[in-house]
């Protein structure tokens, strides 16, 4: 058996929304260059708080970049509020599955949008609880490799 | 293209290899340990590459144990040695900090039943240094074990001084050579060496077989208990076939070592050459002492495993040090010894290459590893702030 699905395969080989926004809304970037996974990305977000546009930038291996590519393809044109809904869990089971030790990468990008999306708040002065947010600024520790 | 560079993995089963087991697996079946005639032709298919495989590296038929493969070989070496040295009071092991795991983690169990490892460092040119070795003796030093050549990097070691050195203090030195069997000469007298582990897969044969050397004299412990194989030091039944093809392929490697050195070379020589144009690149160990076909590089802004998924879409076998193609959270272990940091090892492909590969699948690598190192750092938020100045270059 491969080791990854073929949905991975071809989210790795075809990611959808790569790239950067220069007027983004929100950037989130989590994970950590010592850890070999960095997640980036960028939203722009309409009055009616709907993400019209999303891309990423990934350095990781070929589950971080397929997670990446997954995660802004499921919240592309979604609200914010759907969009923190987002589960590293949805995000597996859209890609139909991930080795156990590549899990971690699933947790990165629901955690990159949430980090878009805290970026987004702090730029527009909307209020939130920052315990909502808590485990992005934890992730930035090398201690957390891999989780 | 279809390219195998990844010769240091593991070797396609060579012809002489395949002719040499085939009878032994179809009309000679007999078991060596049998009395009658049929079971000691098999016997004498074990004699024959006994003798072959030690002529091979200058030792003598009675000191070489055929094993399951170099992992086997590393185990029971390094254990003999400690169980030796236990009985005379000495509980010190000598061993290097970029050995393959069989070496490591035969040696922290050691240190669990309460023997003492020093694991040398070695220099940032991926070369332990003789006189690191000699300040590590102490009065009740058991063992020094120090690979050949390193799987990872490439770099052969200084064997024949660390031997010296080992024999005029009166310890027992182990090599692990799995990486040099084969593609480098080696004499086990001339260089001193006590004990010496191989594995068939690495030279063609199949895999499943491997061989211990150790000098007549030292004290083995049995890995594998059982019958008396193997003069009572390694119990179950022989597998003939693939030792059979372990001594051809080790004898056709031998007899054309310098031919292949001399056409692999070029080959290597040219990937550093051309890939080192990659900016931001690093070529990692001393070119001055390496095994022919290994190639290790790390390119910064990116990471090893996608970056061997797309060789993989583009027909290049290869590998790499990074967390992720070594299913632990750290980088290889082989590449923080030389001194590169985390984020450097997770981009660090090894392209190992044989007498097989042609200057045509060279071609197909120098013009597929930069395109896609630079896709990759297109789309790596690393590669953005280093080129932005917000991080710092580190190669």
């Amino acid at each position: 058996m491969a080791l990854y699905s073929e949905k991975v395969m071809d989210h790795f080989r075809n990611p959808r929304n790569v790239g950067q926004i220069d007027d983004a809304d929100g950037i989130g970037e989590v994970g950590n260059a010592k850890c070999g996974d960095i997640m980036r990305m960028y939203i722009k977000v309409n009055d009616d708080q709907v993400i019209t546009d999303i891309k990423f930038n990934t350095f990781g291996c070929g589950s971080a970049i397929a997670t990446s590519s997954m995660a802004t393809e499921m919240i592309k044109g979604k609200t914010i509020d759907e969009a923190l809904t987002l589960s590293n869990k949805a995000v597996v089971e859209a890609l139909d599955g991930l080795p156990t030790h590549k899990i971690h990468c699933s947790v990165l990008a629901e955690q990159a949008v949430r980090a878009a999306v805290k970026d987004y708040y702090d730029k527009k002065g909307i209020a939130y609880d920052p315990e909502d947010f808590k485990e992005i600024e934890e992730e930035d520790l090398p201690a957390h490799c891999g989780l | 293209m279809f390219v195998y560079a990844d010769n240091a993995a593991t070797t396609s089963v060579s012809k002489a290899a395949l002719d040499a087991m085939l009878p032994y697996l179809t009309e000679n079946y007999g078991n060596p340990s049998s009395l009658y005639a049929f079971g000691q032709k098999a016997a004498e298919a074990l004699q024959e590459a006994r003798e072959t495989v030690a002529a091979c590296i200058n030792a003598e038929p009675r000191e070489i144990i055929f094993t399951s493969g170099g992992s086997e070989a590393d185990n029971q070496a390094i254990v003999s040695a400690a169980k030796l040295g236990a009985r005379k009071g000495k509980k010190h092991l000598i061993s290097t900090q970029f050995e393959h795991h069989a070496v490591l983690h035969t040696l922290s169990k050691l240190e669990k039943e309460g023997f003492e490892v020093t694991l040398l460092d070695p220099h940032s040119d991926g070369v332990i240094r003789v006189e690191d070795v000699e300040a590590a003796i102490r009065p009740d030093t058991a063992l020094v074990t120090v690979m050949f050549a390193n799987n990872e990097i490439g770099t052969v070691q200084p064997i024949a001084e660390i031997g010296a050195l080992c024999r005029e203090k009166g310890i027992p030195f182990h090599t692990d050579a799995v990486q040099a069997a084969g593609h480098m000469p080696i004499d086990v007298k001339a260089m001193n060496i006590d004990m010496l582990s191989m594995s068939g897969h690495k030279f063609h044969a199949p895999k499943g077989v491997g061989v211990l050397y150790a000098r007549r004299g030292m004290v083995l412990t049995n890995i594998i208990e059982g019958g008396a194989q193997e003069r009572g030091k390694r119990a179950g039944t022989e597998n003939v076939a693939g030792i059979a093809a372990m001594a051809a392929a080790l004898k056709e490697s031998c007899e054309h070592m310098e031919e292949n050195t001399a056409k692999i070379i070029p080959m290597r020589d040219k990937l550093f050459r051309e890939l080192s144009k990659i900016p931001h690149s690093k070529i990692n160990g001393s070119l001055e002492h390496h095994v022919p076909g290994t190639v290790n590089m790390c390119f910064e802004g990116i990471e090893g495993e996608s970056l061997l998924l797309m060789l993989d879409d583009a027909g290049i076998c290869a590998s790499s040090g990074s967390a992720c193609t070594s299913g632990s959270l750290d980088p290889s272990h082989v590449l923080l010894s030389i001194g590169l940091p985390h984020e450097v090892a997770h981009g660090s492909l090894r392209l190992s290459i044989g007498e097989y590969n042609t200057m045509e699948q060279i071609d197909h690598i120098i013009e597929t590893v930069p395109k896609v190192v630079a896709y990759l750092r297109s789309m790596s938020p690393v590669w953005d702030e280093l080129e932005k100045g917000q991080r710092p270059h580190l190669i």
